[in-house]
């Protein structure tokens, strides 16, 4: 590209310019265009979630729902509340969705084919992807509305807190691959990680969905408390604007989430033909498929677990998934010392050993954890029966379950 | 190269910001403009509005935003580590042990205090 470029009398400079931009604007542009395809594929499947058919007049199948939506929202007319503060109220939905496609600055789509490897990518990813809680309070704020301010003060608590289990979880799989940089994390997974370090994902997951805002975390819109949360006073495209920021937040979790331990383009042996045949896509296409699963069961969670109230969301943040993700990296961290020559593996079967002993040491790990836990809860429940009499059924007991059962 | 690399990152910035106020101004000038002052009014269920929103908040979400910029400060300290963890000898992990350890007193010592129950 860059070759060619030079070739019809561009200057060197310019010419990587150019090929830059290009670059950029086919992947924020993919971002896009996977964003109607992908709000409609959510919605279908809540729909089939919640037992009825979702989105099936417009189109074949509804596929083009999301464009009517589109044009309909696009020809909405734009309210701000009156007392609003308008720069930050402006502001905000475009840095919803600045936060998210940032991201995907580095993703690497197959070998080679990543728009740009950074030395420190997990840190890049942690820093941008903590600008859309910077995005939600700015919304929260600037509405001149009560419902919206309350929305974003528990934001404040909620993606804040959580982002520490996140990260913590992110470092397994730096320490494991000895580098920050996306593109060595995966070819280092010759096994991919979430068979060697399952704990890590169920942390990473859980966390991530805290940070997204969704079921079971949605407390920062929460309906039936506070209305629609920050987002209240928007309406029309800048509505839009954080609906968008949200399904692509969800989804580049997806993405994230098959890069870090799902072994992103890595596809059981495929990634070889990559090279062989010349075809970056086939690291494409599997990245996708990946992170379509784990999107898929991002949205299943959400569709399947009632909300959480404030303090026990912030109880399973501080006193359940903080404790477990140190222990985690400490465990991990003793278990990779154990093993010999792990800076040096570099084929499946100096993989294979070493993961062997992570898995052993996770299964350990969730033992432990479950015996902790189940002897917590046998001593929440003595105590609540010690104050209201025997529960019955345990779902039942629940609403009467104040803080602290940890789970 | 280290050059392109931000380069790069500030294409995908200025793209960042033009993908979604595109849209935003493309709606603000296709739509419709009656504003009036019911409409504009803050929504609170359709009751009017009493008192100053920008109210006074919950001590505890203080208490949080602390607790969680320890760890972020933590975690900073973390990631160096972890990336060189391969080369370094027994010795880093024991160090970083007794590290995290401190950390882990600091939020047992917030735990027993109470100040992680929500009232």
């Amino acid at each position: 590209m860059i070759d060619f470029l030079k070739d019809i009398g561009f200057s060197h400079d310019l010419a990587v310019l150019v090929a830059k931009s290009l670059g950029v604007f086919v992947v924020g542009g993919f971002g896009l265009l996977w964003t109607l395809l992908g709000i409609w594929l959510e919605r279908k499947l809540a729909g089939r979630f919640q037992d009825r058919l979702g989105p099936n007049r417009v189109g074949p199948v509804g596929l083009v729902q999301s464009i009517a939506d589109t044009v309909k929202i696009i020809i909405k007319e734009d309210i701000v509340p009156e007392g609003a503060d308008r720069w930050v109220f402006n502001i905000a939905p475009v840095l919803s969705v600045m936060a998210v496609i940032l991201i995907w600055a580095v993703i690497p789509f197959g070998p080679g084919l990543v728009g740009v490897d950074l030395s420190v990518g997990v840190g890049y990813i942690v820093a941008v992807g903590s600008l859309g809680a910077i995005a939600v309070v700015m919304a929260g704020w600037s509405s001149n509305n009560k419902f919206a301010l309350l929305g974003a003060f528990r934001s404040v608590a909620q993606l804040i807190s959580y982002e520490v289990p996140m990260v913590l979880a992110l470092l397994v799989p730096v320490l494991l691959a000895g580098s920050m940089r996306l593109q060595v994390i995966i070819e280092q997974q010759y096994i991919m990680y979430l068979l060697a370090i399952p704990m890590t994902v169920f942390i990473f997951l859980t966390s991530s969905q805290a940070e997204l805002g969704r079921g079971p975390f949605d407390l920062l819109e929460a309906e039936s408390e506070i209305v629609a949360g920050f987002h209240i006073e928007y309406s029309g495209m800048k509505f839009g604007m954080f609906y968008v920021g949200e399904f692509l937040h969800a989804f580049t979790v997806g993405v994230l989430t098959s890069v870090f331990f799902l072994g992103g383009w890595r596809f059981f042996g495929l990634e070889d033909l990559i090279v062989i045949l010349g075809l970056p896509v086939i690291g494409f296409l599997a990245l996708i498929f990946k992170s379509l699963l784990a999107y898929i069961f991002l949205i299943w969670v959400r569709m399947t677990l009632p909300r959480l109230r404030i303090d026990q969301l912030l109880n399973l943040n501080w006193k359940f998934l903080v404790p477990l993700s140190l222990i985690n990296l400490l465990v991990v961290a003793f278990v990779w010392k154990l093993i010999p020559d792990t800076d040096e593996i570099d084929s499946f079967g100096d993989a294979f050993w070493p993961s062997v002993a992570l898995l052993v040491a996770n299964i350990a790990m969730f033992v432990g954890m479950s015996v902790v836990l189940r002897e917590r809860g046998r001593r929440e429940r003595a105590r609540i029966e010690a104050l209201r009499g025997p529960v019955d059924d345990p779902g039942m007991g629940t609403n009467a379950v104040p803080a602290g059962t940890g789970d | 190269m280290t050059v392109h690399e931000w380069l790069f990152i500030g294409l995908f910035f200025a793209l960042g910001w033009m993908l979604p106020t595109i849209p935003i101004v493309a709606g603000k000038l296709l739509g419709p403009k009656r504003p009036n002052k019911i409409k504009q009014q803050t929504y609170e269920c359709g009751i009017e509005t009493v008192g100053n929103t920008w109210v006074q908040f919950r001590a505890q979400y203080y208490v949080f935003a602390l607790v969680f910029v320890v760890f972020d400060v933590e975690l900073i300290f973390l990631f160096p580590w972890a990336m060189a963890y391969n080369k370094l000898g027994l010795f880093a992990l024991f160090e970083m042990t007794v590290f995290i350890l401190l950390l882990v007193v600091a939020l047992v010592y917030t735990w027993r205090k109470g100040a992680l129950e929500w009232e």
